[in-house]
């Protein structure tokens, strides 16, 4: 019964295993911590640190459906994180005053149009001049990070600017509980105004439906799990510390049994989501995104029919840049300075992520949800041995195993369906 | 065959084009007129496909001229060729395997709505629609072609071709993933093609559908034209002579490449 419901709604099986696998580690670790795991406190933590890789992760998941490799993101994290942090703690003082309100937002311009121009760069040597991916974003993951160096000498810039740093989280970098309900319920609504939607088009054109319990089943799930995840973002309140010095200067008597103030939804989580739903609907919804996916499956065939090969792979680097220089944003803005060594492996981490949310190596397939819930399972895996105690070194044995597990297991999969 | 006012519909002549020391295509000169099935036959290597691609904007000529109805045509791309209504179903079916039917038959010319985005619905009707004129019970529309039978794949390549309302048709071997019953059914559509006025490349090794489907048969070998007869003017036995002697016939019109080997094998 349940399992002929699941089949109707027409979910990919590859997802709900991963989402399946997503909630044994979940109960695994929480288990094993003694319940430390499953708290409002840690499931906060961990999606704001699963942010920065998950915005990056949806550019590779396109990258990499190209038959493409971009192992330079890390260091142009570092590079355009460093870029943006002078903007904001050494030019714009010196030009503007201290925190001026327009600071954080020419620091950030500045750095997407730095990520975006880093990877137009390296997409025209890849797309135009032929020269393999592997090799140019190789060559780049050296040259930007040498750059990041060279911009101050090594020298680690902070602080930043107050406004920049709300994209790093933390209880002020967070919406609260009224604005995060607000999301919420617009989140609720969008999924049963998309389901509905589609539902009147397919009848327009008269075509098979499916079940109305399968199209109900999947607005009910996506509700709970939206307002579920509203809910424990709400349930964490603000420190101590935070609390009394916003009873401060607002004036309030904090009353016996401490204020409650709710986190909400983290500002980079909002982002990260942001991101995943422009990009999804980029690789699914727009002509760009059909051709990123023609150009994995056939290049040859895709040439023939027309398409500017060249031009769709130069755009994807592009929008690769982009992507990383949101991530640096976010990163810099969470540690509260820019270092040069910022978003060292990051390039690994990200792969790994598409690969795990079962982006092909060889091209052609991919989702962009897939990729971001990789890199939540990849980001479980480490802040769970982190709960635990578990050395570094093992850590970084067991995140490679499961690396190479995972990849397997999909292989096996995929082998059994064709 | 030509219109009334004595123009072709695709005129290509003196077509060069060599690969390193190759001369894949050599000063090759055909015409194609509208409602005319003209086959092009020869070994492999014969340098049929490479002509067709120069002609589909696949390959880039260097030299040789090609006109569409008298006028100079600019095929630089395989989007010029489309845009003069030359569509072409290539001998490997050039499908992007991950991707539905839909999306195969409109790949690089998709249907948007209002807003700019894929308006996979409408393509999906149309899908429907063609199909169902191609091959009636086929229904997998939510499959990547990947997963389709090579029937179906063909059947997906030859949809895409006679989707955008063209003008001349190139087919290379395009029967040859398909059954008996199936090659029948691509006969009955070039006839029915070549009833609503289109020019038609086929090129096959089968002689027999050659004779069955062609109005003018042009024999290739060694990149140049053996000779072009009209079906009626030559057997089947003086058309394999052609392709593997170079012999031309009294009934056909001999090309450059004629008697070129004979010297050497008599």
């Amino acid at each position: 019964m349940l399992s002929r419901l699941l089949k109707s709604t027409e979910l990919d099986t590859r997802m709900l295993g991963m989402a399946f696998a997503l909630v044994l580690i979940w109960i695994a670790f929480h288990v094993l911590s003694g319940g430390l795991f499953l708290t409002p406190r840690n499931l906060w933590n961990l999606s704001v640190q699963s942010s920065s890789v998950a915005i990056m992760a949806t550019g590779m998941v396109l990258v990499i459906v190209t038959r493409n490799i971009d192992l330079s993101i890390g260091s142009m994290l570092g590079f355009v994180g460093m870029v943006m942090g002078v903007i904001q703690a050494d030019l714009l003082p010196k030009l503007l005053g201290f925190e001026h309100p327009a600071t954080w937002i020419v620091a950030l311009g500045a750095g997407l149009l730095l990520g975006t121009l880093l990877g137009a760069l390296q997409g025209y040597l890849i797309a135009y001049l032929g020269i393999p991916s592997f090799i140019v974003t190789l060559g780049g993951l050296l040259v930007w990070r040498g750059a990041a160096w060279w911009v101050t000498s090594g020298q680690t810039v902070a602080p930043l600017d107050s406004t920049f740093k709300l994209m790093g989280g933390g209880p002020e970098g967070s919406i609260g509980a009224t604005w995060s309900w607000a999301v919420g319920l617009v989140a609720c609504a969008a999924v049963v105004a998309l389901l509905a939607h589609g539902r009147s088009r397919r009848q327009q054109f008269h075509f098979p439906l499916r079940p109305v319990a399968a199209d109900v089943f999947l607005g009910t799930v996506g509700c709970v799990l939206i307002l579920g995840a509203v809910a424990v973002a709400n349930a964490y309140p603000w420190p101590i510390g935070s609390v009394r010095r916003y009873a401060q200067a607002n004036h309030i008597a904090i009353p016996d049994g401490g204020l409650f103030i709710a986190h909400g939804i983290a500002i980079p989580v909002l982002i990260a989501i942001a991101v995943g739903i422009v990009m999804t609907f980029l690789a699914t919804r727009t002509r760009y995104g059909r051709y990123v996916y023609a150009i994995g499956g056939n290049p040859e065939a895709a040439e023939l029919a027309g398409i500017a090969t060249r031009w769709v792979i130069m755009k994807t680097f592009m929008l690769m840049g982009l992507l990383a220089a949101i991530s640096a944003a976010i990163s810099i803005a969470r540690l509260d300075a820019a270092t040069n060594a910022e978003g060292t492996l990051a390039e690994l981490l990200v792969i790994a992520a598409a690969v795990i949310g079962g982006t092909s190596l060889a091209g052609g397939t991919g989702t962009v949800a897939g990729a971001m819930l990789g890199a939540v399972l990849m980001q479980s895996l480490q802040s769970g041995m982190v709960l635990l105690g578990v050395d570094t070194p093992l850590q970084n044995i067991v995140v490679g195993i499961v690396l190479v597990l995972a990849v397997w297991l999909d292989t096996a999969y995929r082998r059994r369906r064709a | 065959m030509t219109d009334a006012a004595g123009t072709p519909l695709v005129e290509m002549r003196d077509i060069s084009l060599a690969f390193g020391g190759i001369h894949a295509v050599d000063r090759v000169s055909i015409d194609l007129g509208a409602g005319e099935v003209l086959a092009l036959v020869g070994h492999n290597g014969a340098g049929k496909s490479t002509l067709i691609k120069i002609l589909s904007g696949a390959y880039r000529r260097d030299s040789g001229s090609i006109t569409i109805r008298g006028a100079e045509a600019a095929i630089a791309n395989p989007r010029d060729a489309k845009s003069y209504g030359i569509e072409t179903i290539y001998q490997t079916l050039a499908l992007a395997d991950n991707v539905d039917t839909a999306a195969n038959l409109f790949l690089g010319r998709e249907l948007r709505t209002r807003l700019g985005t894929l308006d996979d619905i409408a393509m999906e009707a149309q899908a429907r629609q063609v199909m169902g004129r191609l091959n009636p019970h086929f229904a997998r529309f939510k499959d990547s072609v990947k997963a389709l039978s090579g029937g179906q794949r063909q059947s997906v390549a030859i949809a895409r071709a006679i989707l955008f309302n063209a003008q001349i048709l190139i087919m290379d071997e395009p029967t040859a993933a398909l059954g008996p019953q199936e090659t029948a059914q691509v006969g009955e559509l070039i006839r029915q093609l070549k009833a609503e006025g289109l020019g038609i490349f086929l090129i096959s090794h089968d002689i027999h559908d050659v004779f069955d489907l062609a109005d003018r048969i042009c024999v290739m070998k060694n990149g140049t034209v053996v000779g072009t007869a009209r079906i009626g003017d030559v057997t089947k036995d003086e058309v394999l002579g052609m392709i593997i002697l170079g012999k031309c016939p009294p009934g056909a019109v001999p090309g450059p490449g004629s008697g070129r080997d004979l010297g050497s094998l008599v």
